[in-house]
């Protein structure tokens, strides 16, 4: 295996990579995609540090984490297509006031 | 350069282009279609780090359902190209600065500062114990040790899917309730 530096160091960019596209961003929908990304990378530190130790505990936490994200892509997207019915845009920067 | 170096660097590669083509892509689709290279680079990472299970999960759940269900509904609302000009211009340049300095200073802490030996990790290599990362080792974790946190997943998914209905049925819960 390489060093774990490796895929912490690569995880690290796609996080930051993510993290970029929700700041950047404006389209909700990319916003929700960006956040998935760095949910990934966090995947990928868990399963190389899992490696490294030798124990699958980071592989069920990955696991977890799966599970989580399909909730939360679910409630998000369900999100979405709400808002767009009553507002007919999902630009974040319209989406500023708290009445439906 | 190792066969496992070669690899690294060439996943790498397409998954920090993939993330970077999600980024700037102006197409909504265009960054769904980026995102599912990406997870596919990464579910190939899971199998160098002996992660099969995982790896085949990555596929079948992130590259596949999760995918499926985002292009679903960009299409669905014809949202590829909402981007309108932003109304605050300097905050595009302000993200990128200090995004770079971000990357910059955790890249240096990992690479330079926390060597293996800092980070408490043993060398890398060894041998595995038999059935690393099978379906079979994973399983019995979750169902021994893991077996609360699997139980409230499980309720987790459950509170989605009834959000998620809630949230789209048309013209609200109440009025539909009262309608039948």
């Amino acid at each position: 295996m390489l060093p774990v530096q490796y895929y912490t160091g690569l995880s690290i960019i796609l996080f930051i990579i993510g993290a970029l596209g929700v700041l950047v961003r404006r389209n909700a929908i990319v916003i929700f995609m960006s956040v998935e990304l760095m949910l990934n990378s966090a995947n990928l530190a868990f399963v190389a540090f899992s490696r490294s130790y030798q124990a699958m505990n980071g592989q069920v936490f990955v696991f977890f984490v799966m599970a989580v994200a399909a909730a939360e892509v679910a409630v998000g997207l369900a999100l979405i297509v709400a808002i767009f019915h009553t507002k007919h845009n999902i630009n974040i920067d319209q989406l500023n006031n708290m009445q439906g | 350069m190792t066969p496992d170096l070669i690899l690294f660097f060439g996943l790498a590669i397409v998954a920090i282009a993939s993330a970077i083509g999600l980024l700037l892509s102006k197409n909504a689709v265009y960054a769904a279609l980026n995102l599912i290279l990406n997870f596919t680079a990464v579910a190939i990472f899971y199998l160098l780090l002996n992660a099969p299970f995982i790896a085949v999960t990555q596929v079948a759940v992130y590259a596949g359902a999760i995918m499926v269900l985002f292009l679903f509904v960009i299409m669905l609302l014809g949202a590829e190209r909402l981007e309108a000009s932003a109304d605050l211009p300097w905050q595009r340049p302000l993200a990128f600065i200090l995004g770079g300095i971000l990357i910059v200073e955790a890249v240096y802490l990992v690479i330079f500062r926390y060597s293996a030996g800092a980070m408490g990790v043993q060398p890398a290599g060894g041998a595995l114990p038999p059935g690393f990362g099978s379906a079979e080792m994973l399983g019995d974790l979750l169902f021994s040790a893991y077996l609360l946190p699997f139980e409230v997943i499980s309720i987790l998914l459950l509170a989605a899917m009834i959000g998620a209905i809630v949230l789209t049925v048309k013209g609200g819960l109440r009025r539909s309730l009262h309608k039948k």
